[in-house]
């Protein structure tokens, strides 16, 4: 009897802590994608969602995750049908199962495992899958088209952010983020500085550009939103999807985005710490710190999504191939003969 | 090698040059007007809709005639003797019913020609222009001001005074007629009595003049 309560109790704290990185998701999705618009409204000069909610429309998203609920779950004829209803969740599962190692603040980590960024990278190739999943099982030339783009854009693009990333395991030794993070605390560097990666080498910051190229083409951005470019593909994977499956599509789209954007705080922007040493710093302080980090980085990618065009297909390769990858692999031994040297 | 540095260093910067253009946009100031709420204050003289002051309207039909799309339907009916229908604020005075005065507003093409040629300056543009319609027929603005009874009373006096007009003036044409056969007759009678000595005086002579 008290077994059983006991496992209850356990099964409910594990449900509770599971649950608080999805609850995280689901408040920034919402936020994020009124955040775009809004974005994309004044960098235009114009003034994006106003009506709904009152201040500055900012019940838009929630207006518009009911009108996805309400619609109507369209299945193509001739597409695979459990493949074509599994994809988006499978999407939004594998998004979401990569938070488990994403160091919110110093006291909550979903999953403290000493191989930490190894899972991250691993969970996150499987959005590849669940994209060609829904591009193959549409039955759509655009579909189809799209994955494929997708399937070679993220196969690609994943070389030069592992490269990267293994740039910063160089110098911090250690693949749990947990561990990553306290190793950039303090404020050493010429006397007030944070003791950040990116400030302990300077080519860890030709690291970070590199790596911010490369998981604005992971979460499919502008630049480089070629699986799902409007203007030539309707919507690419997600042409044949409407309603609250779309919906799926969209919030796994964006949750991408976080964590990949929380993934280069925690490599080169000092985690959870705070800028100022032990000046607002503790669990919650954290927390702020981390999700400013991580959200200034989500506006910086929106920022350039209002400002620059899309590659084309040949260019987004030989960016990737010809540049990235060779840069990348000699930025890694530079910096790992800094770490020899210094 | 350095050329590809070269390259590279271009691109950075045009991009940052990219993203410095949005980033000021996006402090800057908003052109939108939300219009439901605000509005543009249109200028005085836009065209926007056609107005007619029906009080100032003394029914001389002259912006129908100058309607190059005939939008403007007008009909009058003559005042009786009876009734006064008063003076325009111009000082003219008014001397018709105005049963009718539509302007179908579908049909006007916004010209001004109707404006201009008004004696009294009432029909004019105004600056209203919400006044969408579901049905075309909606868009048919009546301007006159009289009630159904009233027009068929108006008209039925008009009438009848008219008539009794038709008579006096037929009347009036017998009378002269008769007169003018009596003057006939008599001059006849004279020109009989005179005929021998008046031959060559012929009465007809200005006349051929005046026809040639």
């Amino acid at each position: 009897m008290i077994n059983t309560i006991a496992t209850t109790a356990n099964a409910l704290t594990i449900l509770v802590y599971a649950a608080i990185p999805l609850t995280i998701i689901l408040v920034y999705a919402l936020v994020a994608i009124w955040a775009e618009r809004k974005i994309a409204g004044f960098i235009q000069d114009r003034l994006g969602p106003m009506r709904v909610g009152g201040w500055h429309g900012w019940a838009q998203s929630i207006a518009d995750l009911l009108k996805l609920i309400q619609k109507e779950d369209i299945i193509p004829t001739n597409a695979s049908r459990f493949l074509f209803k599994f994809a988006p969740f499978m999407m939004f599962a594998a998004s979401y199962a990569a938070f488990a190692v994403i160091p919110f603040s110093s006291g909550y980590i979903g999953s403290n495992i000493n191989i930490g960024v190894f899972y991250l990278l691993a969970v996150t190739s499987l959005l590849t899958l669940s994209i060609i999943m829904a591009a193959w099982a549409s039955n759509n030339k655009w579909s189809l088209l799209g994955g494929m783009r997708s399937a070679a854009q993220m196969v690609s693009y994943e070389v030069p952010t592992i490269a990267t990333v293994l740039t910063v395991i160089v110098v911090s030794g250690s693949l749990n983020l947990m561990t990553v993070t306290e190793m950039q605390s303090g404020n050493d560097i010429l006397g007030f500085l944070p003791n950040w990666f990116i400030f302990q080498n300077p080519f860890l910051l030709v690291a970070f550009v590199i790596f911010f190229i490369s998981i604005l083409a992971e979460s499919h951005r502008v630049p480089f939103d070629l699986p799902e470019s409007e203007s030539e593909l309707v919507a690419g994977y997600q042409t044949e999807y409407s309603g609250i499956r779309w919906a799926m599509f969209m919030l796994a789209e964006y949750a991408d985005m976080l964590l990949l954007s929380l993934l280069g705080a925690t490599l080169f922007f000092g985690g959870w710490n705070s800028p100022f040493g032990e000046f607002m710093s503790g669990p919650l302080w954290g927390f702020f710190w981390y999700m400013l980090k991580g959200l200034l980085l989500v506006f910086v990618m929106m920022w350039i999504r209002w400002t620059l065009p899309r590659y084309r297909v040949d260019q987004l390769m030989h960016i990737c191939w010809s540049i990235l990858i060779p840069l990348s692999f000699i930025n890694l031994v530079l910096v790992a003969l800094w770490e020899l040297i210094f | 090698m350095v050329n590809a540095m070269k390259e590279g260093w271009s691109t950075f910067k045009s991009i940052f040059i990219g993203m410095s253009v949005t980033i000021r946009h996006f402090f800057g100031p908003t052109v939108t007007l939300q219009y439901p709420d605000e509005r543009y204050e249109l200028p005085k003289n836009s065209r926007a809709k056609l107005y007619v002051n029906i009080d100032d309207c003394i029914g001389c039909n002259l912006c129908a005639r100058a309607c190059p799309v005939n939008c403007i339907d007008i009909e009058t009916v003559a005042a009786t003797a009876d009734v006064d229908l008063g003076k325009t604020s111009t000082g003219n005075p008014k001397r018709f019913w105005l049963t009718q005065f539509d302007i179908d507003m579908a049909k006007c093409m916004y010209c001004d020609l109707c404006v201009h040629p008004c004696p009294t300056n009432c029909i004019y543009m105004v600056s209203e222009y919400e006044y969408s319609e579901f049905d075309r027929t909606n868009l048919v603005f009546h301007f006159s001001n009289l009630k159904p009874e009233m027009v068929a009373e108006v008209k039925e006096k008009a009438e009848i005074e008219a008539e009794e007009k038709k008579k006096q003036r037929e009347e009036m044409a017998k009378k002269k007629a008769e007169e003018a056969k009596m003057k006939k007759e008599i001059e006849a009678k004279k020109k009989e009595h005179q005929k021998p000595g008046n031959d060559s005086n012929a009465p007809s002579k200005p006349d051929n003049n005046g026809g040639a």
